[in-house]
């Protein structure tokens, strides 16, 4: 690529994401300002009957909330372009300190979990793709569709029972074992409380990268250059090895980039059940505890998130494939 | 585009006709299991969904197929009710999604700017993880009943009106409906008797292969506690609650109803794929 | 070169009452088997370029996959398929399929879209000096060096024929597989192609070239047999396609002959029978003007007629 195509696929695609995340934050922004969900009351949660209402107006004061609605979204917004995200009312600490921290945990949790999900899918892909047709086809197919129709965090509690209730493997919930520091975790007691969220959602990204590899090699098998290739002589795992392995890749780790959005969903839930305390079991809080702003910032980061996957996945294009590569960025 | 060398004088290796036999056959099937579920749901006794502390936390047995909980409630009259809960806000998001879909593929056939548009809030509902949009608009609602159905009603549309618009732009460019411009027809006229026909079978498919994902979804947000109260038997409610029990060995608490969830929508998947498949055949 | 005096006399190809089947791929289900090659006799010999012609469907092209080995796993083969003298078996292919035996197809999507050019064309090649032999041969066919660094996307049409020729020249192929299956090539491209064929039919290689128009058939052959229905029914020589037809042996082919521009355009009514729609009588009886009780009744034998085959009752 060129000097000047990349800095023209750069612009646009931050232009891109700003336009995203101002629209992503006018909606949510406003979606939650006409929320039923009083934020003071619960602010003050349990200690409603010590608070004053006098006390109450200050907190309201305090928050601006007595602004107009676009008002108090300029105001937000100017923090937000500062970095301020505001401050958590669950966690008593800034909203970008919390996201931060979490989406560490979140972080390594995914990282697995996505590059298992991969690894496997693409090798059930391309196992099913092979023998289309046989046993072995309709096995890893109907383990797929089952997968999809399969919640993940129904997935999480048979995990939990098998390996932690009933074999003892693994922890039983909780990140941090109770009594002990955060800081004081060591290495290896974080490593198992990872596995097994991990587990559930590497399990859960399966189908999708199987059932398309599937799709893509099949397509690719029945396709001329591949009937020219066997006519040359080529057959068995040479001629797959050789044509049908750079042709479906692309498109696979594309798709799997682009599939961000859904590994995030699944840590919810896997966060959830696990009691790992990354961002997924944050947004959740968040939303049950009325945390306003940890919601919103929470939300922004997520469009982030997806945001990026999806550019790996047009970058992968544009990097690997010579059509993309050769001919310059759309 | 490899098919084409496989030309009209190789016929398909399996003929049309066992396929379609094949397709109906599931297709009655799924039908046939998903009524028994709805109906055997309707015949409980409400007696079952009582609380009967004599009876608490018995693992499965001829009288309780599913076991009972700790308030004695057996659980498989909570799993039916819960699957039909769950197939009612289902059948409701998946609809009302639906039709949003076709309202807006339509506008975009209308003219390139409201194309434009449509694709940008598509790609906007897109690119926030589908669980985010649902707790957002949860709290947004209030929580509760109205929180999960309008969440689910809200958010199934984007990835089917991509699929709508493609087909009502591509029915757009027919000769036909050139035709009827010329005769002077109206755009609703147009869309009426051109693009509906043409999407009604797309329309069908689209909506049940809607409905397992508002299934999932529905059990996911409930789950998480943005959706149903507690003493409503949703899946995801008894699936919630039996997290408590699960350190104590209470298994069948979590394991059947969510065995059962998986089963109604691997049927409904079953039954999207089969009827497309069917739209297919005929088609092509 | 071989030079082998036996082989000389033995045909390079040899195919005789070929048939090929099409069955349901599920076998505990009794499903009506497809025919859709019958019948199918064909010889081709060093050096002879031998043209099959017939209208797209009549199955030609599966022709070329069945020789190659290439048919989809519901196929069956059946008859006698001989190459330099013995039967072509599985194992036989395994090392003469992109050595002795190569295929030129015509469609450009034959190159893989993500490999170079030059590392396709090597893939066929054997030994030391790949890049050399293929740089070599890319300049015989007139490509210039940098293409065997260019992707297929970055080629023109003309480019990628002349690739996909190169890798049959790479090759020290003795039987080659021509196969233009799909229409609208331009003519110059194709007068290119027809030039490249001749050439490899001069350094003595066998050709069968296969094709759904009988002008560009007539413009490379030597000898042209005509497929209908999945049938051969006639094997005519070059010459005798001249006047208004009447050395050629089968109406078919006479027809085919009269409905060019140059020889009156007279069309041929009705269509070519689907591999279901075929009787027990002859496959061309229902657009023949000569048909008589007896083409009703039973399948013409093949004859030879004025040193040419046919398969008709009349000639």
């Amino acid at each position: 690529m060129h000097y000047k195509q990349v800095m023209l696929f750069i612009t646009g695609k931050a232009v891109k994401l700003a336009t995203l995340l101002i629209a992503v934050s006018i909606l949510s922004f406003f979606l939650i300002s006409y929320s039923p969900i009083d934020p003071v009351q619960l602010y003050i949660g349990a200690d409603m009957t010590r608070v004053s209402p006098e006390q109450r107006e200050n907190i309201a004061e305090y928050w601006g909330l007595h602004e107009s609605k676009p008002q108090q979204f300029i105001n937000w917004g100017k923090a937000v372009l500062h970095g301020d995200f505001g401050t958590s009312l669950l966690y008593r600490s800034p909203v970008a300190d919390v996201i931060a921290e979490r989406f560490l945990a979140s972080l390594a949790l995914m990282v697995v979990a996505w590059l298992l999900s991969g690894v496997v899918g693409f090798l059930l892909g391309i196992i099913a793709g092979m023998r289309q047709g046989t046993w072995a086809d309709h096995v890893i197919k109907g383990f797929c569709f089952t997968l999809a129709s399969t919640p993940a965090f129904w997935l999480a509690l048979l995990f939990l029972m098998t390996f932690s209730v009933w074999l003892g493997w693994f922890p039983v919930g909780l990140g941090t074992p109770a009594g002990v520091l955060a800081e004081d975790v060591t290495w290896v007691e974080r490593l198992r409380h990872l596995v097994l969220p991990a587990l559930t959602l590497s399990i859960a990204g399966v189908a999708n990268v199987a059932l398309h590899t599937r799709e893509k090699l099949i397509e690719v098998l029945a396709s001329e250059y591949i009937r020219f290739a066997k006519a040359k002589g080529e057959h068995g795992f040479v001629l797959v090895w050789r044509h049908g392995l750079r042709n479906i890749s692309i498109p696979a780790v594309s798709l799997h980039f682009a599939s961000f959005g859904e590994l995030f969903g699944g840590a919810v839930l896997a966060e959830q059940v696990f009691s790992y305390p990354g961002l997924g079991q944050a947004i959740v809080q968040a939303g049950l505890g009325g945390d306003v702003p940890l919601l919103l910032g929470i939300v922004l980061f997520s469009a982030v998130f997806v945001f990026v996957g999806n550019v790996m996945a047009d970058l992968l294009y544009q990097l690997i494939d010579p059509r993309m590569r050769r001919s310059g960025v759309q | 585009m490899s098919m084409q060398r496989i030309d009209a004088y190789a016929t398909p290796t399996k003929s049309n006709r066992s396929e379609r036999q094949r397709a109906w056959t599931r297709i009655i099937l799924a039908l046939l299991l998903l009524a028994g579920i709805v109906v055997w749901a309707l015949l409980i006794n409400a007696d079952n969904l009582k609380v009967n502390l004599e009876g608490r936390n018995t693992a499965p047995s001829l009288a309780h197929l599913f076991g009972t909980d700790w308030l004695g409630r057996d659980m498989f009259a909570r799993t039916l009710k819960g699957l039909t809960l769950s197939l009612a806000v289902g059948m409701l998001a998946a609809l009302s999604s639906t039709g949003i879909a076709l309202f807006f593929s339509l506008l975009s056939s209308w003219n390139k700017w409201l194309d434009d548009m449509v694709t940008w809030v598509t790609d906007l509902f897109l690119s926030i993880p589908h669980i985010v949009t649902l707790i957002l608009l949860s709290v947004a609602v209030g929580g509760g009943f109205k929180g999960v159905v309008v969440g689910l009603a809200l958010t199934h549309w984007p990835r089917f009106t991509r699929l709508l618009r493609a087909e009502v732009l591509q029915v757009k460019e027919a000769e036909y409906v050139g035709v009827s411009r010329q005769l002077g027809r109206s755009r609703l006229w147009i869309a009426r008797h051109h693009f509906l026909p043409h999407l009604f079978p797309h329309l069908l498919v689209g909506f049940l292969l809607l409905l397992p994902h508002a299934i999932l979804h529905e059990a996911a947000i409930t789950f998480l506690g943005f959706g149903f109260s507690t003493d409503t038997p949703a899946i995801g409610v008894i699936l919630s609650e039996s997290m408590s029990y699960l350190s104590t060995g209470l298994w069948w608490l979590a394991f059947f109803p969510g065995l059962a969830l998986v089963i109604m929508v691997s049927i409904f998947e079953l039954l999207g794929r089969s009827i497309r498949r069917l739209a297919e055949t005929s088609s092509g | 070169m071989n030079l082998i005096s036996s082989t000389r006399n033995t045909p390079l190809l040899e195919v005789k009452n070929f048939s090929l089947t099409f069955h349901s791929d599920r076998k505990d289900r009794q499903e009506p088997l497809t025919q859709v090659i019958r019948q199918f006799d064909i010889t081709i010999r060093e050096g002879e370029i031998m043209a099959v012609v017939g209208a797209s469907g009549s199955g030609k092209s599966l022709l070329a996959d069945a020789i190659l080995g290439i048919l989809p796993e519901n196929a069956t083969c059946k008859g006698m398929l001989h190459y330099k003298g013995e039967p072509l078996t599985e194992k036989r292919r395994k090392h003469l399929c992109g050595d002795q035996i190569m295929l030129i197809p015509q469609s450009l999507n034959a190159l893989d879209p993500l490999m170079k050019t030059g590392k396709q064309v090597q893939t066929v090649m054997k030994g030391k000096g790949k890049k050399d032999g293929q740089r070599a041969v890319f300049r015989k066919v007139g490509l210039p060096d940098h293409v065997s660094n260019q992707y297929p996307f970055e080629l023109s049409g003309g480019m990628a024929r002349r690739v996909l020729i190169a890798t049959a020249m790479v090759s020290n192929a003795h039987f080659i597989i021509a196969d233009e299956a799909t229409p609208g090539i331009d003519p110059h491209a194709l007068g290119e192609m027809v030039t490249f064929i001749k050439h490899l039919a001069m350094e003595g290689k066998g050709v069968m070239f296969i094709t759904h128009d009988i002008e560009t058939a007539l413009q490379v052959a030597d000898k042209v047999a005509v497929f209908y229905a999945g049938e051969t029914v006639e094997i005519a020589n070059v010459e005798d396609f001249s006047g208004t037809g009447e050395t050629l042996r089968h109406p078919y082919t006479k027809a085919l002959w009269n409905s060019l521009p140059q020889n009156g355009f007279v069309p041929l009514e009705g269509h070519q029978p689907l591999a279901d729609e075929k009787g027990k009588g002859c496959a061309f009886q229902p657009r023949c003007q000569r048909a008589t009780d007896i083409c009703l009744q039973k399948q013409p034998e093949s004859r030879i007629v004025k040193a040419g085959m046919v398969r008709c009752f009349h000639a």
